[in-house]
Formats: structure tokens, C-alpha cells, sequence
């Protein structure tokens, strides 16, 4: 099959003429094709990664890298999937999105992969979400932007929840405490602008309206004077801040040191505890809705999601010594996703693609994902849950602000 | 305007100014001894607070600080002995280049030594939400300490410059290189101390910040940057000049918030820099005169 194939790719490059050649190429492509025929028998089944382990989004790719490396090793300790061993390439981009196109590619058409997982971020995702569906290779984005599922190409999907229902869990909680003036304050990635414009996208529908607006860098390391204006209009009644990075940490510190006692909405991008930690008291009652990993062991016993969560919430724990973030879970459910795939579809690019549209109620870590042709993500707005904090702790958010 | 939120911007801007002021001088002060740019320079500021961060867990917070302003002064010295000092006469280019192969090596030892989280000392008084009012404005203590600690940072500077017999070697050795070493001052010596005093300067400027804009394995670069437009725009080895404009910049890019939207503020300063470059290229406050006189 692998002769065949080369075969026609050769007769298919070289059919222009230069028939001398031909002959030679066949003769070439004959000889690879044993020497690739025993690799192909043993059916390592091959997942790229692409992931920011390091740059300005390792705090998005660094656990999602160790997540995945942890449960490709369960897998393969179980004895793969199928009975075949799991093959992880993991390519770190530094969320540059160049670097994730050629490392796509790389991937597809060096590596040959199966399917690949990631980028961690938005605005590499969506550099790259044309090539996977033109090279026809499954892509489980980590990254949250609606954009990549909507509008839905076969081949892309996405493991976090949606920017528009966040959104809409923010802008509920908003109407039951009577704001109505918001500010909004995001990132300039690609996350931090789809969430601004779905933010403005949707406030009519719940009577919000946005009265200032600004976006930040995600290297920012101050930002007291964007905070002061905010501040001078006396319409805000609450702030959203949309962001992944460690600068809405810094956001959030500059509204209380203001002496600002505003109410603080953060969006999904907040969930590791680790910029609870950076922003210290001023985190204290931050409001944002997250997946229920941060709280799995307050979960009641019959939760769908509550084993899988306290399991992968241990054992990430106790292998890398940090604590265990939302942005981790992402890789954790498209492996999860991709491993109940290849159970169904095998080695092959087109069935695992087919066999994730027909997965149902799916326990994984940002929610229960149930898959369709139309719905590339998987998740209701039931996958979040608002939260605050709580004493330097997340805790599920109970309506009190308090 | 109100009076409150001009002060609110204003302090905004001496905050990232005085930051940006002392990692100019760090510039400086190792330009002024050996003519190149150290693009190392903001690595200095990384270390001083992730050092200290590290050290905090096992002793009182002014400890940690010292130790990690020692640490980082010995990491400046082992940089100069083992990369710059064996190089006899070597070009501008080549050892702007080692500079900043130093800065990447850094980066890269500090990803792997302290992972990529963001760290961040204690607020020195109060904590995360304490205010002092100033004016109707409010600001965070911890302002005051960086704005202090700068402030105290570059008179003791200037002090240990004019009155101390090893500061007045050191500006021998920048005003004339030969004269000095006729003088029997050994020049070798005279930068590996530039380098350890700015290697201190930086990780002490690292640590008062380090509550304020967190302490990330990469943050070097951008302070690097800010802090060469910064030594330009007041004139290159002008430690007076660079206090002045680093205020100036921090303060255009405060108050160029109410008026541009806040994602041109980088956009600001990378213009000044383009400006000055061209019209003024000795800077606002170096001499035309003298910068011709020199090789860079």
C-alpha cells in the first residue's frame, strides 16, 4: 500500500514529461517503500503537539506539555490504544504563530502524524486551522477563541469551553446584581480580542453596555494609569477583564490599590491559581466563570466529571509538584477525545476525524462534551461555573459577591 | 483633567520612569568604562528578583534582598572574567553581540533553573491592596519604595563617583583610557567593577519592583529596551541625563493613555527613540561635541 501510494504521488509529480526519470524514481520510490513497509506494520500511532512551553503563553502550554506527557505514558503503560503504542511529538512554538505554521507542517508532511493537538493559543490556532483542514489532519485545538469551531471546518475542533458562554455566565450573574455600565479591559492576543468582541457582541441581548474600553499588552507590567481612567468615568458599575496572561493579575492589584472597590469579572483565562497568588488580596472576590477542575474535590459524589478531575487533579499534583491549572485539562481532554476516537476509527486520519463527531457525553476535564457535525467544541454553557476567591482559594461563587 | 487623575497619571509615570531610569544607568555606567552597550542589562534585573524570591522562604526579606543584590553583583563579575576580559581590543559590533548572547544564555539558564511561572516578592509595606491618599489620588506604598529606593540609588551613585578615590579611577578610565593606565590604574579592573556595580544596581531596582510587575524569566528584554531608549534619549553615559528622561518617558507614556488608546504606549517610546536618533542623536542632554569624539 505505501508503494502504491508513492507510486502515484511520483507518477503524479514527475507526470509532466522528464520520462527518463520516472523509471529511476520508481525504481528509488520501490526501495524506500520496503524499508518503510515494517514501520508502517507497526502501527505507532502518531500524535503531534503543538504547544507554548515556553514564551509569554508557558503558562498555557508548559501544563498542557506535562499533561500530555503524563497521560500518553498511562496509555502507553495500559498498552496504547487498540494494542498500538501512542507516538507523542511535541513542537514548541513559543506561541509564535510563524513557528506554529511551519511546525504544522512539519508535522503533517514529515512526521506524517495522525492527528495534532494544540496550539495553546487563539491566534496561532487560527493560522494554522486552514492547513489542517487542507491536508485533511485532525487538529484538537487547547485554544478557547469561538472562531476556530465557528465557522466549523471537518477537521478542527476545540477542547475548551466557549468564549460566548462565559460570556454569558458573566453577563447573568451582571443582570441578577443590577450592573448595567461595564468596563472592558483585554489582552492583545488573539484570545483577549475575541473575547472583547464577543463581550460586545452579545451585551445588548442582557441590557449591558460597555463604557470604556481598552486593550494591553500581555508584557505590561503596570497598568495604574489605564486603571485611573477607568476609574475617572463614574458610569462603571463593574469590570471585565478578558485575558490569559499574567497582566490581569496586574489589572486587577491596580483597582484596589485605586481604591477602587468595583466589582471584578475575569473571564475562563483566569483558572490558575497561580495569578491568585500574584495579585495576593487584591484577588479576594474576583468573579469568573472556569470549568470545575479548580474545585473538583467540593464536587458532589455523583458529578459525571468528579473522578476523572480528582484523579488527573492527583496525579498531576504528584508528578510535577505544581499545582494543577484548567489550561493543563485542555490537552488532558483532547487526548482524552482523541484516545475514545482511535478506539472507534483506528489509525486513520478520515474515521478518527468521523469517529469524534459521534462522541457522546464524554466526561473530560472542562466539561462532558458530546460532539456533533455542526458542534465542533462539544460543551454547553453547563460546563462553567461561576467562581470567586476565596481566601486565596478557589471556591464556587454562591451570588453574594462575598 | 482633574487634579486627581493627573496625579494618579503622574505617579504612574515616575513609577515606570524611575525603573526605567535605573536600568540607564546600568547602560551607563558600563558603557561609560568599556564603550559598548551591555544588552545584558535587564537579565541583571531578572536575577535580582528571582533570587531574592527563591531566598525569601529561608530568611527575613531585607536578607534575601542583600544576598540576591551580592549574588547577581558576583554573576556580573563572572560574566565580565569569563566572556569580556580575556578580549584584547576587540570591535563595538563583536561585543554587542556577546552581550547579547549573555541576555539569551540568562533567559535560557533562568527558564531552567525557575520554570516559567511569575513570581513576586511581599509588598515591603501593607500588601496587595493597601493605598496611601496622595492629593485625592491613591498609589501603593510600595511606589514610594521604588521611587526611594532609585532615588537613593542614583545620589549614592553620583557621590561614590565624584568623592571616592576607586570612583574617580573608574571616570579616569571612561574620560581616557591610556592617560589612565599611565596613571598606574589598572582599566581591566575598572570594568570588571562597572559590571558588578550595575549587576547590583539592576537586581536591587529588580527587587523593589518585583511586587509591583511581577518577576518572569523573560521580563529582561523589555526592560532592556526601555531602558536603551531611555540611556539614548538622555545621552549615552550621562547618568543625570538618564534620571531625566527616564521620568520624561515614563511620564509621556502615563499620560499618553487618556489620549491615545493604551496599545500605542510601546508605540510611543519606540517613536521617541526613531526621533531622537535622528534629530538628536547625542540625546537631550549629552554633548553633540563629545559624542562625536567617540568610537560609539
Amino acid at each position: 500500500m505505501v508503494k502504491n501510494s508513492i507510486l502515484k504521488k511520483c507518477n503524479h509529480e514527475k507526470g509532466k514529461g522528464m520520462k527518463q526519470m520516472v523509471s529511476k524514481v520508481m525504481m528509488g520510490a520501490a526501495a524506500l517503500s520496503l524499508m518503510l513497509a515494517p514501520a508502517a506494520w507497526a502501527e505507532n500511532i502518531k500524535v503531534g503537539a503543538i504547544l507554548a512551553v515556553t514564551g509569554p503563553a508557558s503558562f498555557l502550554g508548559g501544563p498542557e506539555a506535562r499533561t500530555l506527557e503524563m497521560i500518553v505514558a498511562d496509555i502507553n503503560a495500559k498498552g496504547g490504544i487498540n494494542g498500538n503504542p501512542v507516538e507523542l511529538i511535541i513542537k514548541d512554538s513559543a506561541a509564535n504563530p510563524e513557528k506554529a505554521v511551519s511546525f504544522a507542517k512539519q508535522l503533517i508532511e514529515e512526521d506524517k502524524v495522525l492527528a495534532i493537538i494544540g496550539p495553546s493559543t487563539s491566534g496561532e490556532t487560527m493560522q494554522i486551522k486552514k492547513i489542517a483542514e487542507d491536508a485533511k489532519t485532525p487538529l484538537l485545538s487547547c485554544a478557547a477563541a469561538e472562531v476556530i469551531v465557528d465557522p466549523v471546518a471537518s477537521y478542527v475542533f476545540k477542547t475548551p469551553q466557549k468564549d460566548s458562554d462565559a460570556v454569558k455566565m458573566i453577563y447573568k450573574e451582571m443582570n441578577k446584581l443590577g450592573l448595567v455600565n461595564v468596563a472592558v479591559l483585554a489582552d492583545n492576543t488573539g484570545f483577549g480580542k475575541a473575547g472583547a468582541e464577543q463581550l460586545a457582541k452579545i451585551a445588548p441581548e442582557f441590557g449591558i453596555k460597555i463604557v470604556e474600553k481598552e486593550s494591553y499588552d500581555t508584557k505590561d507590567s503596570d497598568l495604574t494609569a489605564p486603571v485611573a481612567k477607568i476609574k475617572a468615568n463614574k458610569e462603571v458599575q463593574a469590570i471585565i477583564n478578558w485575558s490569559v496572561a499574567p497582566a490581569q493579575s496586574i489589572v486587577v492589584k491596580n483597582v484596589r490599590q485605586a481604591g477602587w472597590n468595583v466589582p471584578i469579572f475575569q473571564s475562563h483565562g483566569f483558572g490558575n491559581i497561580k495569578f491568585v497568588e500574584v495579585a495576593g488580596a487584591a484577588a479576594e472576590g474576583v468573579i469568573f466563570p472556569a470549568g470545575r477542575l479548580l474545585i473538583a474535590a467540593d464536587l458532589p459524589a455523583d458529578n459525571p466529571q468528579k473522578e476523572l478531575l480528582t484523579q488527573y487533579k492527583k496525579n498531576y499534583e504528584a508528578k510535577y509538584k505544581e499545582n494543577v491549572s484548567t489550561f493543563g485539562g485542555h490537552a488532558y481532554d483532547a487526548m482524552v477525545i482523541l484516545e475514545a476516537a482511535v478506539k472507534v476509527g483506528g489509525n486513520d486520519r478520515a474515521k478518527v476525524r468521523a469517529a469524534i463527531e459521534g462522541l457522546q457525553n464524554l466526561p473530560g476535564t472542562a466539561g462532558v462534551f458530546s460532539f456533533s457535525a455542526q458542534d465542533h467544541n462539544g460543551l454547553t454553557i453547563d460546563a462553567f461555573q461561576m467562581m470567586t476567591v476565596k481566601d486565596g482559594k478557589f471556591v464556587a461563587y454562591n451570588g453574594t459577591g462575598k | 483633567m482633574t487634579t486627581e487623575l493627573f496625579v494618579q497619571y503622574l505617579f504612574a509615570g515616575i513609577t515606570y520612569g524611575s525603573i526605567y531610569a535605573i536600568v540607564a544607568i546600568g547602560f551607563n555606567i558600563i558603557y561609560n568604562t568599556t564603550g559598548i552597550i551591555n544588552f545584558a542589562q535587564g537579565e541583571f534585573v531578572m536575577l535580582g528578583g528571582m533570587i531574592s524570591v527563591s531566598l525569601l522562604p529561608y530568611m527575613p526579606l531585607p536578607l534575601a534582598i542583600g544576598l540576591a543584590v551580592l549574588i547577581t553583583m558576583v554573576v556580573g563579575a563572572l560574566i565580565e572574567i569569563v566572556f569580556i576580559r580575556w578580549l584584547t581590543s576587540p570591535s563595538v559590533l563583536r561585543m554587542i553581540i556577546i552581550t547579547i548572547g549573555i541576555s539569551i544564555l540568562t533567559r535560557e539558564a533562568a527558564v531552567h533553573i525557575w520554570g516559567d511561572n511569575i513570581r513576586s516578592l511581599p509588598y515591603f509595606a501593607g500588601n496587595e491592596i493597601t493605598t496611601i491618599g496622595v492629593l485625592g489620588a491613591r498609589i501603593s506604598p510600595q511606589v514610594l519604595w521604588v521611587v526611594g529606593v532609585c532615588g537613593v540609588m542614583v545620589c549614592t551613585l553620583h557621590l561614590f563617583f565624584k568623592t571616592t578615590s576607586v570612583g574617580r579611577e573608574m571616570r579616569a578610565c571612561a574620560a581616557n583610557r591610556t592617560a589612565a593606565i599611565l596613571c598606574g590604574i589598572n582599566p581591566r579592573n575598572m570594568v570588571t567593577l562597572s559590571f558588578v556595580l550595575s549587576a547590583g544596581m539592576g537586581a536591587l531596582a529588580g527587587c523593589v519592583m518585583s511586587p509591583i510587575t511581577y518577576t518572569q524569566y523573560d521580563i529582561g528584554t523589555g526592560l532592556a529596551i526601555k531602558g536603551f531608549t531611555v540611556a539614548i534619549l538622555g545621552g549615552l553615559g550621562n547618568s543625570g541625563g538618564a534620571v531625566a528622561a527616564g521620568l520624561l518617558l515614563g511620564i509621556i507614556e502615563a499620560f499618553s493613555v487618556s489620549v491615545v488608546p493604551l496599545a500605542f504606549k510601546d508605540a510611543i517610546s519606540i517613536a521617541i527613540l526613531l526621533l531622537i536618533l535622528f534629530v538628536r542623536p547625542h540625546g537631550l542632554f549629552g554633548s553633540g561635541e563629545a559624542a562625536r569624539l567617540k568610537a560609539f
